[in-house]
């Protein structure tokens, strides 16, 4: 099963960003790292180039929309996986209810690309510095967000 | 006469753009009117828009090409034709209905779907599976991985022009087909693992069929290679072509066949193991060169230890329950559900209300056919998942493919395309 990151190595992160991760969460033998979305990429630059953690692989990436009524209501979710290591770590990034935007991290790993498209075109989550942000699975004139949990599972009628 | 000409060319020349008859076609901005495309200055790419019909698009995939001649300048795929919001109606379903909508997903690779999804809901509700069940999981996820295997083989020579090898394939594909029908009545969509355990035990005189579908099996591997390997046209075609190198293939988020034909042993049966995979020898075939020929021998290489696997199963197939030992959550015995009141009444509990799950969340990886397979799910408590995400491996693989094919030529793009052996119904979920 998979391993997360030692409590030694989670406290040095929590020391060299002690401004950018508000949090930390433990569950089931793995560990959430909550961080603000202002540093998320000096975050993910550091955690992938850095010797002791190097999470060199991205495994997945995806977005959340914690409730309607919630502030903040949606959260960016980073699986990272290091390759030489064997770890999985998770960073969560919380947003607000309106104009949530966040940083890409295509720079950091590419494969963010397409995981990003796909959280922007389902929950309207914008990444700024994205190479190219447009809806993947809905169609262009598509105007909802479907995973958001104001969307009725069976859609509009009118579309 | 001049005047007359002038007269002409103002009638051919309308005064109002609107009455101006308008043709349309597909560009790499959309739709557009091609009198546009007329006045623009004819440079030297076209843009080819191939599928989302096209055989060797393995479903429906639209690549949009941008060409200079035969190579490729661009490449744009354009997905999400079969999308059908599979994450969204996972919210909605109790915990048990999700596992038909795995097998829907990667539909070349159910029973690895269903296996991601269970271990995931199993971690959250901290259950212990019985060994006879994780033997028998093991078991269908290396058949499975050996018929997946087997649909990429023939669709892959078949899009560079090898017929035959497709039909050959597809008969070994059907004896897999055959053996899961025989333990649970399904063969594309089997839906046999549950929260728990299995649905069913294996029929009696099952090992025997798997132990002569193994002793066939490698005859037709050896088919595969005169047809295949030792072919120079075939080489010629897969050589060379489609290359990325370890560092970008880690970057692009490769898992599986693809990344270790670049370099990279990773398998996350050996570095994350997950039900009994640390029990079985096994080697994990790498290759540097991560080119299409590179790709084609690790999958060539993983027939046979998959047939280790199978083989390592069927003869130490321990006994005991197929089901873990929780009333809650796993449905009972049919003989017991006749005999005892109570067992009676946890199966109408289950399968009406479902079962709860306690809050919190789970990422669980699997080794898929074509990579790494995650569940990410969070849990409110409730019977219905609150958020399902699935990492598609096939959705992560082709998104690399316009580094792959950029500067090939356009013949090799359905080359490549069938290296990365991509299942749409995965990556539009």
């Amino acid at each position: 099963m998979a391993k997360a990151p030692s409590t030694e190595d989670i406290a040095f992160l929590r020391e060299r960003f002690s401004e950018a991760i508000t949090g930390v969460r433990e569950g089931l033998g793995e560990i959430s790292c909550y961080v603000d979305p202002r540093y998320i990429v000096d975050v993910c630059r550091f955690l992938r180039d850095d010797s002791r953690f190097q999470f060199n692989l991205l495994s997945d990436l995806c977005g959340a929309d914690l409730g309607m009524d919630q502030e903040p209501r949606f959260e960016v979710i980073y699986h990272l996986y290091s390759i030489p290591v064997g770890h999985r770590l998770r960073l969560k990034a919380q947003l607000p209810p309106d104009e949530p935007t966040i940083e890409s991290v295509t720079s950091v790993w590419k494969t963010a690309n397409w995981h990003e498209r796909e959280t922007f075109d389902m929950f309207g989550i914008v990444f700024t510095g994205h190479p190219d942000l447009r809806r993947i699975l809905m169609p262009e004139e598509f105007q909802w967000h479907p995973l958001r949990k104001d969307y009725p599972v069976r859609g509009y009628d009118d579309f | 006469m001049e005047l007359e000409q002038d007269q002409l060319r103002e009638r051919a020349r309308p005064s109002k753009p609107s009455t101006q008859r308008t043709i349309f076609a597909e560009d790499a901005s959309g739709i557009i009117d091609i009198n546009e495309i007329n006045e623009r200055e004819l440079g030297s790419t076209m843009t080819l828009s191939m599928g989302p019909q096209h055989p060797s698009t393995h479903g429906v995939l639209r690549l949009e090409l941008e060409l200079d001649g035969e190579v490729v300048k661009s490449t744009k795929p354009d997905i999400g034709y079969l999308h059908t919001g599979m994450e969204k109606l996972m919210e909605a379903k109790k915990y048990q209905s999700n596992i038909c909508i795995t097998d829907r997903m990667d539909y070349l690779n159910p029973m690895g779907n269903n296996l991601g999804y269970v271990l995931a809901v199993e971690k959250l509700l901290q259950l212990e599976i019985p060994p006879r069940a994780q033997c028998i999981r093991v078991l269908m996820c290396e058949l499975q991985r050996i018929a997946s295997h087997l649909v990429w083989i023939g669709t892959h020579a078949l899009d560079v022009g090898a017929m035959s090898v497709f039909f050959y394939a597809f008969d070994e594909r059907e004896k897999i087909l055959n053996m899961f029908e025989d333990v649970c009545g399904g063969r594309m969509t089997p839906s046999y693992f549950r929260v728990g355990g299995m649905f069913q035990d294996l029929p009696a005189g099952f090992d025997g069929k798997v132990r002569q579908f193994l002793s066939e099996f490698p005859a037709a591997l050896d088919a595969f290679d005169t047809l295949l390997t030792g072919n120079r046209i075939f080489r010629n075609r897969l050589e060379g072509v489609g290359v990325i190198s370890a560092e970008d293939a880690i970057s692009w988020g490769l898992t599986g066949p693809s990344l270790r034909a670049s370099g990279i042993e990773h398998d996350v049966r050996r570095a994350e193991p997950y039900s009994g995979y640390e029990l079985y020898d096994f080697d994990i075939p790498t290759r540097t060169a991560g080119d299409v020929w590179a790709r084609y021998h690790v999958r060539r290489q993983e027939f046979r230890e998959s047939l280790k696997i199978v083989l390592q199963c069927i003869d130490k197939m321990p006994g005991g329950p197929i089901k873990a030992d929780n009333d809650k959550v796993v449905l009972p015995d049919r003989d017991d559900m006749k005999t005892h009141m109570d067992a009676l009444i946890h199966h109408f509990l289950i399968a009406a209300d479902g079962f709860k799950v306690p809050e919190g969340e789970v990422y669980v990886a699997i080794e898929g056919s074509k990579g790494e397979l995650g569940y990410y799910i969070v849990a409110d408590g409730s019977e219905r998942p609150y958020r399902c995400h699935v990492r598609g491996p096939s959705f992560i693989n082709l998104s690399a493919l316009p580094s792959m094919v950029e500067g090939s030529l356009i013949a090799d793009v359905v080359a490549v395309i069938g290296s990365i052996d991509i299942v749409l119904g995965e990556i539009d979920r």
